[in-house]
């Protein structure tokens, strides 16, 4: 046996043999050609766990002396909200644009770094609105003048009770429709960056609580917001954990297949943990309301953002009317 | 004063695939310093839970302060805070306590939500992290923490809130010798100063210092044992059914044999 231990006398201690001696030099040597690389799976999540700890956690941006961390939370909310509607309500692309400009100056002003800011904001809209959206740039999805034809079949194609058309090709209605969806996408998620970035996670659920936001509904927030932490973290440590217990590299396989074996371990145990964080948040007084140290104020620069926000959604909404 | 702290009479309590405790009673009057014993899985944590009521129990009754905590007067806003103020809980698993953006905000918690004026939580914030020497971590996500440093936040986090009872849950482990050494004498000055203490632990050796009675829970989650900590840390044969005492196998020129050993003389030199 190859693995044997050298010296076959027996441990003194009453361990089993195996667990004795010195092991074999050999053990030792690496292994030339089999680096260790942290797979694909691992760096997902790692690198999801540390982008949402420094972005989403971590309130290093919100103590910066910026616009908007100046800001009473309501003030903030309140604006959010307005101009949330106005891009919700805006039908021309350039107005949309406008308002995307504005998020954009705002968070400039936060002193937000704008490679931070755009790399946040555009990490989700292909996710959540690319997809959604690609389908209905073509004429085959809905119908409209062509822009550009992709594909000419020279007759008309038939599926079923379907007419396809006689070529596919990308139309203009498509194409601005498409447009407007993914700019109102883009304004909407920037505004709740913004808000999230420059506010304390605690002002912010106070703020929210303040604007008439049911409690159970800000319990739920703040506890998704701890259990997304405990997920994120409970997932990287057990890569980690599982790292230190392997021999050589894993395939890309092989993670997968651990990541989708380990996912009802995962949420069992971070179940059990934020249960636990629930009744440690209870056993020291939190009954569901929100609350902070800081006092909130509202002054004149509180009451003029609010104004202006406002203005600037009425504006979008008056300007868009006339265009459209 | 002669009330009692915590009455709980034969107290079960079942997990859904494990048994927490079965039939329990115990009595803790105000003031008292107590050691609760026992080994791993012996129901220590789900013990103080329920007295901290956040766990009810499925069989038997728990009162604090001679008022029975039960679903009703838990949920009644002004016997809860009242409560919450009175009884301060350091769980096992400092990570499951600390859920704010920093240590400052971490230990303000329990006092912000327990109503207590703004200068007065900054007070006690500030004060509590300079008994605990905590300062320089003010700022500091808690998640960012050591294990051991996480530890003394979760306490600072408790003893802020300046309740009159203290549930510890292994309070000492992993913290370093210095630290350990700083935890004991503080049990002790607490209790000097009016504090009822209760610590679950399994390190027998610090028990006669931060405990002038003892309670030992079974492997079958029922009590085995109760008394003075002096006579409890002297019976070797229920400690050693607790399992809490371990053989050594010593060796003395070249044989080997094994006895009952405790730790509790190891720590004697205080
Ligand atoms: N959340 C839970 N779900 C299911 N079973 C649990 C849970 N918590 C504890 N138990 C079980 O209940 C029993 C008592 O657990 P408890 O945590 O009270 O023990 P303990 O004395 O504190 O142990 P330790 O010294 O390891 O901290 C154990 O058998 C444990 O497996
Ligand atoms: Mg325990």
């Amino acid at each position: 046996m190859p693995d044997q231990d050298p010296s076959k006398t027996a441990p003194p201690t009453g361990l089993p043999a195996w667990m004795g001696g010195a092991r074999p030099a050999t053990v030792m040597a690496a292994v030339p050609g089999r680096r260790r690389k942290d797979s694909a799976v691992q760096k997902t999540i790692e690198g999801i766990a540390a982008a949402l700890k420094t972005s989403v956690f971590s309130e290093k941006i919100a103590s910066r002396p910026g616009l908007l961390q100046k800001m009473d939370p309501r003030a903030k909310a309140v604006s959010l909200l307005g101009l949330l509607v106005a891009a919700a309500l805006v039908r021309q692309p350039l107005i949309l644009l406008g308002l995307y400009a504005v998020t954009t100056a705002a968070a400039g002003a936060s002193r937000i770094s704008l490679k931070f800011f755009l790399k946040r904001v555009w990490l989700f809209i292909p996710v959540f609105a690319g997809l959604i959206v690609l389908p209905s740039i073509f004429n085959v999805v809905k119908a409209g003048d062509p822009l550009l034809t992709i594909w000419n079949f020279g007759h008309e194609v038939r599926l079923g009770p379907w007419s396809l058309g006689t070529s596919i090709a990308i139309t203009k209605q498509g194409l601005t429709g498409a447009a407007i969806l993914v700019l109102r996408v883009a304004v909407s998620v920037s505004l709740a960056v913004l808000l999230a970035l420059t506010t304390r996670w605690s002002d912010l659920l106070k703020a929210l609580r303040v604007l008439f936001v049911p409690r159970v509904f800000i319990l739920i927030l703040s506890m998704t917001y701890r259990y997304i932490f405990l997920l994120l973290d409970l997932a990287a440590e057990m890569f980690t954990a599982r790292r230190s217990r392997m021999v050589g590299p894993s395939s890309p396989r092989e993670d997968r297949h651990f990541a989708a074996a380990s996912i009802g371990t995962l949420l069992g145990k971070s179940h059990a943990l934020s249960e636990e964080v629930y009744a440690a948040m209870v056993s020291r007084g939190y009954d569901g309301e929100p609350l902070s140290l800081r006092r909130f104020h509202m002054r004149g620069p509180d009451w003029l953002l609010a104004l202006a926000a406002a203005a600037a959604a009425a504006a979008a909404i008056g300007a868009d009317r006339l265009l459209g | 004063m002669t009330a009692n702290a915590f009455e709980v009479k034969s107290v079960s309590y079942h997990y859904e695939d494990a048994a927490g405790l079965d039939g329990v009673s115990l009595t803790v009057a105000a003031g008292e310093k107590v050691a609760l014993l026992g080994a791993n899985g012996s129901g220590k944590s789900t013990m103080l839970k329920i007295l901290d009521g956040l766990i009810l129990p499925n069989e038997g009754t728990v009162a604090a302060f001679g008022e029975k905590l039960t679903e009703e007067t838990l949920n009644d806003e002004g016997f809860s805070k009242a409560f919450r103020r009175r009884v301060g809980f350091v769980f096992q698993n400092p990570e499951a306590q600390l859920f704010s953006s920093s240590v400052w905000e971490e230990i303000a918690f329990g006092p912000l939500h327990l109503g207590l004026e703004h200068d007065e939580i900054i007070t006690r914030v500030e004060d509590t992290m300079h008994i605990l020497g905590i300062n320089h971590l003010k700022d500091r996500p808690p998640y960012h923490l050591s294990g051991g440093e996480k530890k003394k936040v979760a306490l600072a986090s408790v003893l802020a809130i300046n309740p009159e009872v203290l549930l510890l849950d292994e309070p000492s482990a992993g913290l370093d010798p210095k630290t350990e050494d700083f935890l004991i004498h503080l049990i002790s000055d607490l209790n000097r100063a009016g504090k009822t203490v209760i610590t679950a632990t399994q390190d027998l050796g610090i028990v006669p210092q931060i405990a002038s009675r003892a309670i030992v829970l079974g492997e079958d989650h029922r009590l085995s044992g109760a008394g003075p900590a002096g006579e409890v840390l002297g019976d070797e044969e229920l400690l050693r059914l607790a399992n809490l005492v371990h053989y050594h196998a010593h060796e003395h020129d070249g044989l080997r044999h094994y006895h009952p050993h405790s730790h509790v003389e190891e720590h004697d030199h205080h």
